[in-house]
């Protein structure tokens, strides 16, 4: 065939190709070893010398142009195949996941360790310690000797005598930790625990619960302080629009001391059914360590001063998820648990 | 309750909104629940006119009530209403205490446009079973009909009732107390009231000897009235009486009580007739008997106090008075008994006897002698006023009480420091005058006297600082923060450890629970895998919580239990929580449950929780916290588990811990469980190496061996991994069979053995070399053949 058959040729193959195998045959009828293209290249001894040049050239762009419609069909063909396997692969995306594991905090302990968090932000170590302790402990180094009217609001769980008892506090955290000062080191500290009191346990009352206390021993620190940190604490855990106040109580161990209310985070102030109408809840007992318990864990009150607070991490907790009864936290009924599995909003 | 009626008597607060004094009182330390003004809207005195019994009722009466403009229809029904009887009516609108709004209406069948009352009902009165025998109240003839009843009585008050702080709960439980406060709060000063008396020439002392035999009672006084006549209180004292919650009873009864609601102090009148020459204090013989003024039969323990006639109790000092010295109306003659007891006893002696008096309360919260005698006079002077009283001359007593008067020292500074606030030494001056406590500047140093009647106050700078911050008011503190050095804190010690685990735990899936240290002592006998013993409270509120645990497993169970009643079916637990043993000993326990599936998307993926589960859980933990390699599993011990699907966990060799299966016995359900101390936990682990990724080819050969059933393949691996020597760098199961080609007594493991020299590349010879050893080990010592050959 010449230069014009095989173009004719070509431009009727061109439009038949509909797979790789077809494409791949007509390699071969054109530039296989008895291709057409071949085939006419090997006319060139045929040709006389002076024309050759000119047939070399003819015969390659005949080459070429079978090449370039080779490879631009074999990209076209080869999508194609892609595009049928994507398609052939694809699946029903709206069937369920496989669950990745994952387990929630306990509701109590999701409140403790952001409690934790923004004490431990304002460098406060988090100790804990015996809950079977002794009555040392508990009370006489917190300034409460036997006898003392203090004990019967906390009606305490003993065990041996009058010497040994469940902790109804987490103070003994703040003696012991004290007593490993020794008089020197400053102290600063949260000690969140299990505490146990006899009571029966009902909607708002549980025998066993936690508490979170804080001390701080230092040179200079005033009840000022006391409110300032607590600022911190509360504006942390329920917005920055919370207020704090405070007015006088009474603790054996502190000396002023108050009780912390902060606004009320469900009526920002107005009054609702949770702060009874008074835009304020009580939260906290705190005040400056009383010198008679600085100078028993041996630190001289003259040097030193600090302020200590606690309070109710179970109500922290029904406050701040709105719980009514707070043996929801005692129960881990898994299907009000799960919803803690996640983080806290900001 | 304090009436500011009375409080008037004693300091001017005439021009005071009441409501917002209370608001002040508050902010600045004790605590005014409630304010309360005896006003009653459509009260009115009436007059019974016609009086008839209801036809349909035996106790109901229909009564005709004069209300002033109009005659009124009223059913009652108290026992003693009758005609021509002065009464308080209650009109249909009147809201008494309790929100009860009075309505018309129909009484079986009568028609009734009010109530007639008594004063309990009003909130005028407590209300007792005697109150409420006594039926409505009669008013006196010349109560003048339609106007208001409570105004009438005189009762037209301001209550104010507390909430006070224990510390507080002496001074400001008392009217003149209560004075001093707001006189602190006003900056007023407070007058105290009359009490000058005229005595007669006859000297208690020749009638009457004293002698005091325990350290309990610090103070005794008593003086000694006689002629006198027992007989109707005045008027305000009544009053007084009634506002204040109490019952006026007669001028004699009704001046104790009221000495002791102005001063704290309780006083004892002896009918001195009945009584002897003589009282004797000492501590009560163990078992010793008296008969109090309510009738009953009081056995006394040696730790109560008793005031004696020499030989038999006559009262429980502090408690109560004795039947057989008790005041009638034909008492002449009268020992006033002004005493101080210690308050620890007299709340023991309260409680044991479940005896709670007015004496009794506030004696249990400590009194100061410094009104003691003023009482006493006071006493006198209203005996000599009311009761035609001749007091005798001179007072016996007994004092033992330390009077040295406490003082602070401190600067203006000082006090700031403890406050955070900046007031002036001329400010402080002002402040400690509103206390009324007197003081001395030296030198920029106060010297502050702590009045007596202040037993809260102890000699410190801050007992003053908070004097003086709950007047200056924390309400108008500013925030600052502690100028501490700044640094990051720590959970530290077993703290660390447990948050360290618990947070893989939740990684891992497990729930977080939170149990009861107490349990049942059913429940604390069962998963006892350790030889431990329980502490059992002594005095427990109930069985089910009784005994403290030494393990979590039966409380994750009472978990599993609440949910599965609930319909939850994949319920994976764990609580990390402090255990005890009878010697106290600590040991912080990690606790698992797992049952149901662990990971699934429910419609092709489903992996069950089973034994092999758990056991990658606790091999996570233990990897993570830096024990790889240091633990195996044995065969288990724990006889509440399934001994075949069970094992004790050992590091180092020692056994730290349980896993399996609950024992079908316990629960038929598929439940599995560990428990892991986390003591063991707590000790030095290596830090993290870096290792760089080997360089050369590891080459891996498999191995499958036909085994007895009973060997087990920790046994096989071990075999493998002395026989392979240092080449081999792991060894995995990628099979066990059982089954066809297999007899029943068999089972075979198939395991991959990874070789690999960090150094080299190893050659096929040396590999299986070393791999052939392997095999022929394994099948000498385990009796094994190889499968597949």
């Amino acid at each position: 065939m010449n230069e014009v058959e095989i173009r004719k040729e070509l431009e009727q193959d061109r439009n038949s190709v509909n797979s790789l195998n077809e494409l791949n045959d007509l390699k071969v009828k054109y530039l296989g070893k008895k291709g057409l293209i071949t085939e006419l290249n090997s006319e060139i001894k045929n040709v006389p010398n002076e024309e050759k040049k000119e047939f070399g050239m003819m015969v390659n762009s005949l080459r070429n142009d079978f090449n370039s419609f080779y490879e631009e069909k074999k990209k076209v063909l080869e999508e194609e195949i892609l595009n049928e396997k994507l398609k052939s692969e694809a699946i029903d995306i709206t069937l369920p996941s496989t669950k990745v594991i994952s387990g929630a905090p306990n509701m109590l302990e999701e409140l403790v360790e952001q409690v934790e968090e923004v004490f431990m932000s304002m460098g406060y170590d988090v100790v804990d310690g015996p809950e079977i302790e002794l009555d040392k402990y508990n009370f006489e180094m917190l300034n409460i000797p036997k006898g003392h009217p203090a004990r019967d609001a906390q009606d305490t769980f003993y065990i041996e005598g009058e010497e040994v008892l469940l902790r109804s506090q987490t103070s003994p955290v703040q003696v012991r930790t004290m007593l490993e000062g020794k008089g020197e080191k400053p102290v600063r500290i949260i000690c969140p625990g299990k505490t146990y009191r006899r009571d029966d346990d009902d909607a708002t009352h549980s025998h066993q619960f936690m508490q979170i206390e804080g001390l701080l021993v230092d040179k200079d620190i005033s009840l000022s302080d006391l409110k300032g940190t607590l600022d911190v604490l509360f504006k942390k855990l329920f917005g920055e629009d919370t207020e704090t106040r405070f007015h006088p109580s009474y603790y054996q161990f502190t000396e002023p001391s108050v009780e912390v209310d902060i606004t009320c985070h469900k009526c920002k102030g107005q009054g609702c059914n949770i702060c009874k109408n008074t835009g304020w809840i009580t939260v906290v007992g705190a005040g400056v360590v009383h010198p008679n318990v600085l100078r028993m864990s041996g630190y001289d009150p003259e040097v030193w001063s600090g302020f200590a607070f606690g309070f109710g991490a179970d109500r922290l907790t029904m406050l701040k998820y709105d719980i009514n009864d707070c043996r929801a936290i005692y129960n881990t009924d898994l299907r009000e648990a799960k919803a803690f599995d996640r983080k806290e909003a900001e | 309750m304090i009436s500011l009626e009375w409080v008037k008597e004693y300091i001017d607060i005439s021009d005071q909104d009441l409501v917002e004094l209370a608001r002040k009182i508050t902010e600045s330390g004790i605590n005014v629940e409630k304010v309360i003004t005896n006003h009653i809207d459509n009260l009115t005195i009436g007059e019974v006119v016609e009086c008839v019994d209801h036809p349909d009722s035996d106790h109901l009466h229909v009564c005709q009530v004069n209300i002033g403009d109009k005659t009124t229809q009223i059913v009652c029904g108290a026992p003693n209403v009758r005609t021509g009887l002065k009464v308080i009516v209650a009109l249909p609108g009147a809201v008494l205490p309790g929100d009860f709004e009075i309505k018309k209406s129909k009484i079986r069948g009568v028609e009734s446009n009010g109530m007639i009352c008594a004063l309990y009902e009003l909130g005028l009165e407590e209300k007792t079973e005697e109150a409420y025998n006594r039926g409505i109240e009669e008013l006196k003839e010349d109560a003048p009909v339609g106007k208001d009843p409570i105004k009438y009585l005189g009762l037209d008050d301001t209550l104010y009732e507390l909430d006070i702080h224990k510390h507080r709960n002496n001074d400001c439980y008392y009217h003149i107390g209560f004075a001093y406060e707001i006189g602190a709060i006003l900056n007023r000063s407070v007058t105290l009231p009359e009490d000058n008396y005229s005595e007669v020439k006859d000297s208690i002392k020749d009638k009457f000897s004293l002698s005091v035999e325990t350290e309990k009672c610090p103070y005794y006084l008593a003086k000694m009235v006689r002629n006198v006549k027992v007989g109707e209180s005045p008027d305000f004292i009544k009053k007084r009486l009634i506002a204040a919650g109490m019952r006026p009873i007669n001028n004699v009864v009704d001046i104790s009580n009221y000495v002791m609601l102005e001063y704290g102090q309780p006083l004892h009148f002896f009918d001195k007739n009945k009584l002897g020459n003589k009282v004797l204090v000492r501590d009560a013989k163990e078992g010793e008997e008296v008969v109090t003024l309510d009738g009953n039969l009081r056995v006394l323990k040696s730790s109560d106090i008793v005031i004696t006639d020499g030989v038999k109790p006559v009262c429980i000092a502090g408690v109560m008075g004795g039947e057989n010295t008790e005041v009638d109306n034909n008492t002449t003659d009268i020992l006033i008994e002004a005493a101080i007891f210690d308050p620890v006893s007299i709340r023991y002696t309260a409680a044991n006897l479940d005896l709670r008096s007015e004496a009794s309360i506030r004696y249990g919260k400590g009194l100061s002698y410094e009104y003691t005698d003023k009482a006493l006079s006071r006493a006198c002077y209203l005996l000599e006023k009311y009761a035609g009283a001749e007091i005798l001359s001179d007072i016996v007593k007994h004092d033992k009480v330390d009077k040295t008067i406490q003082t602070v020292e401190f600067k203006a500074e000082d006090v700031n420091k403890l406050l955070g606030i900046t007031i002036s030494e001329d400010d402080m001056k002002v402040e400690l005058g509103r206390l009324d406590f007197p003081y001395e500047l030296k030198d920029g140093k106060f010297i502050v006297s702590i009045p007596k009647r202040r037993l809260d106050i102890d000699p410190n700078v801050n007992d003053i600082a908070e004097e003086i911050g709950r007047l200056y008011g924390y309400q108008n503190l500013v925030s600052t923060l502690p100028r501490v050095p700044i640094k990051r804190g720590d959970y530290i010690g077993d703290v660390k450890y447990k948050k360290q685990v618990s947070k893989r735990l939740r990684r891992l899936g497990l729930n977080e629970t939170k149990t009861y240290t107490l349990v049942s002592p059913e429940l604390a006998k069962m998963f006892k895998y350790e030889d431990k013993e329980n502490v059992v409270l002594p005095n427990p509120m109930s069985v089910d919580k009784s005994v403290v645990r030494t393990t979590l497993i039966p409380s994750l169970l009472g978990v599993y239990d609440y949910n599965k009643k609930r319909k939850v079916k994949d319920i994976m637990l764990y609580e990390i929580a402090k255990t005890y043993d009878k010697e106290y000993t600590e040991d912080s326990k990690i606790c698992g449950l797992m049952s149901g599936v662990y990971m699934s998307n429910g419609w092709s993926i489903k992996q069950k929780v089973d034994f092999y589960v758990v056991k990658g859980i606790v091999e996570d933990i233990l990897d993570y916290m830096g024990f790889k390699n240091r633990y195996t599993f044995e065969l288990g011990t724990c006889s509440d588990l399934h001994p075949g699907v069970s094992a004790d966990i050992m590091l180092d060799r020692k056994k730290i811990g349980v896993i399996g299966k609950v024992h079908p016995t316990i629960s038929k359900d598929d439940i599995y469980v560990f428990e892991l101390s986390l003591q063991a936990l707590m000790t030095k682990i290596k830090p993290i190496k870096y290792k760089e990724a080997p360089k050369y080819p590891a080459i891996e050969k498999d191995c499958a061996f036909i085994l007895d059933k009973d060997i087990t393949s920790g046994e096989v691996m071990n075999t493998i991994k002395r026989a392979a020597g240092r080449l081999l760098t792991d060894i995995n199961v990628f099979d066990v069979y059982t089954g066809e080609n297999v007899s029943s007594d068999k089972k075979s493991i198939a395991y991959k053995l990874t070789f690999m020299d960090p150094n080299r590349t190893l050659t096929d010879e040396e590999v299986m070399e070393v791999f052939n050893n392997v095999i022929s080990k394994v099948e000498e010592v385990h009796k094994a053949e190889l499968r597949d050959k």
